[in-house]
């Protein structure tokens, strides 16, 4: 029987969405019942007292968490969220509700086998209740107490073989699209990519050492479905540096109506025919494309791989053979000095297996930032305070007209010495003797 | 907030076991909190490294980034874990009875 009246919450029991609430009352019910007779080693009314304190924070519309929270396991900086109720005698359960974070798979599949064993795990250490997943890509298991804290990564590493995600200022947990493992658009393996760099960095992500937090992603194309580029200090975007495949018979099957545009996705309406030139052609970001005598043609050097033409005809249009990944930096939340997207850097580099020239980019720059970045400076701020044309000498990239949307238009342009002629030293007696004051 | 009685002393702590209060600091502190920080015993190093955090913080009012901590101390990362396993943040700036690191960490 719960131990908390919920009436606010009760409301969010109807509907059709998965209702939040009356998946914690399965566990609250499953706690008291415990049918598995588990040796609970944190209360077994912690559920009923989140929705105890969440009920209460409906009804006054304030948060009941203390402020921060300084927990974790001996040998880590990081990983660990530690949180405190402000009423801990209302709701004993969640005096202490400590978020663990655990580095998730690239793609995030799983099999039954590894959800059983952490269900366990947490039935018996914490909760019960979970974040799959966090948003920058960790598993999150919410609400434990600290003498439990070992005890979960004891458990998760020797029976798991699995590790923490990353927290504070650090590398935090890296993610990536689910690329070629069931998309025909990733133009390289971004979760073996994902994997690897998580691996290298270890001690970069578990052991705090930069000004504040850095975050990787890895999208296999330019779609975006991990949101690299809104998320991520340093984005990893897959493209391709040769020709889109065009299969004309295909492409007149998609003419014909034979096969849906965008695979069907639109079919929830009736957008009438498909109409090439209006859909394919006239949309394209850079008028490359021509649809003349049942023949679709693509001028690739003015194509910016956009992936609309791809997106539309998917069983027409293939990314190209030759493909890497383009490298920006820089995207963060508006704290301090507004939002940023990452910009970009790299405008190509080949994915190769041990990832040379990618891992020699980040050190250099990590190098930079580490050295030069301010306390709690995301890189895109230390871009914009010394500069972008920096972040291409510290990493040896040349200047590149794909560096810049469009020029500066404000003439303050800095020099450097040894770039003019006769250098900054002056003499004014030497100016005044052919000017007159 | 808990207070914690060690041999002739009373330390105000919050739950993570910081100090609430800086001047409350005394070496019998560090005696106390050690074990906890899965520290058997205090050496040169680690005093080194507890001095500078408190020089630090006394002359500039919050905590030395972590690489300062090392650029100065001479102990790079690696071998501040090996003497606190917490890290600088949870070990060694609360043995040095700073305030809590705070922050999205």
């Amino acid at each position: 029987m719960a131990k908390h009246k919920t009436p606010l919450l009760d409301q969010l029991e109807s509907g059709p969405w998965p209702s939040f609430v009356s998946d914690i009352k399965q566990e609250v019910a499953h706690r008291y019942a415990n049918p598995k007779g588990v040796d609970f080693q944190i209360p077994a009314e912690c559920p009923d007292d989140l929705l105890g304190v969440l009920e209460l924070s409906y009804v006054e519309g304030e948060t009941h968490w203390k402020h921060g929270g300084i927990v974790g396991v001996f040998g880590y900086g990081g990983g660990v969220i530690g949180r405190y109720c402000d009423q801990p005698e209302k709701f004993p359960g969640v005096a202490h509700f400590h978020t663990v974070r655990l580095n998730q798979p690239s793609g995030m599949y799983y099999k039954t086998d590894f959800l059983r064993q952490l269900c366990d795990l947490w039935e018996l250490r914490g909760s019960g209740l979970t974040n799959m997943h966090g948003a920058t890509g960790d598993i999150v298991l919410l609400g434990t107490s600290t003498p439990q804290l070992e005890e979960i990564f004891w458990e998760v590493t020797h029976n798991m073989n699995n590790d923490l995600g990353g927290s504070g200022s650090n590398l935090r947990t890296p993610a990536c699209c689910l690329g070629e493992s069931r998309c025909e658009y990733a133009c390289y393996d971004s979760q073996e990519m994902c994997f690897n760099l998580t691996n290298e960095y270890q001690d970069e992500l578990h052991r705090p050492a930069f000004p504040y937090k850095f975050k990787f992603k890895f999208d296999g194309c330019s779609l975006g479905c991990v949101a690299a580029i809104a998320r991520s200090d340093m984005s990893f975007i897959g493209t391709w540096r040769d020709e889109i495949r065009v299969d004309q018979k295909t492409v007149a099957a998609y003419v014909g109506g034979e096969i849906a545009p965008n695979a069907g996705a639109y079919a929830g309406r009736d957008w009438g025919k498909f109409d090439i030139q209006k859909e394919v052609v006239e949309r394209c970001p850079s008028q490359c494309i021509r649809y003349e005598g049942g023949k679709l043609e693509i001028n690739n050097k003015e194509c910016v791989r956009c992936m609309h033409c791809i997106c539309v005809m998917p069983r027409a249009l293939k990314i190209g053979n030759d493909r890497g990944c383009s490298i920006l930096v820089g995207a963060k939340a508006p704290i301090l000095d507004g939002p940023q997207m990452g910009s970009l850097a790299i405008p190509f580099i080949k994915v190769d297996d041990d990832y040379a020239g990618v891992k020699e980019f980040i050190e250099a720059t990590w190098d930079w930032w580490m050295e030069e970045g301010k306390n709690r400076e995301r890189i895109g701020e230390t871009l914009k305070r010394l500069g972008f044309a920096k972040l291409l000498e510290v990493t040896g990239t040349k200047a590149d007209p794909r560096h810049v949307k469009e020029p500066r238009h404000n003439p303050y342009i800095f020099w450097k010495e040894e770039e003019v002629e006769g250098g900054w030293q002056r003499e004014i007696s030497d100016y005044r003797s052919r000017h007159q004051k | 907030m808990a207070i914690v009685e060690y041999k002739s002393n009373k330390f105000e702590v919050d739950e993570d076991g910081f100090l609430l209060k800086f001047e409350d600091w005394n070496p019998e502190w560090v005696e106390y909190v050690k074990e906890s920080e899965g520290i058997a015993t205090i050496s040169e190093s680690h005093q080194k490294v507890i001095d500078f955090l408190q020089d630090y913080y006394k002359k500039n009012g919050i905590a030395p980034m972590v690489r300062i901590l090392s650029k100065v101390t001479g102990y790079k990362l690696k071998e501040i874990y090996e003497l606190f396993p917490s890290g600088p943040g949870k070990g060694a700036c609360k043995m040095a009875g700073l305030p809590k690191p705070t922050g999205c960490v």
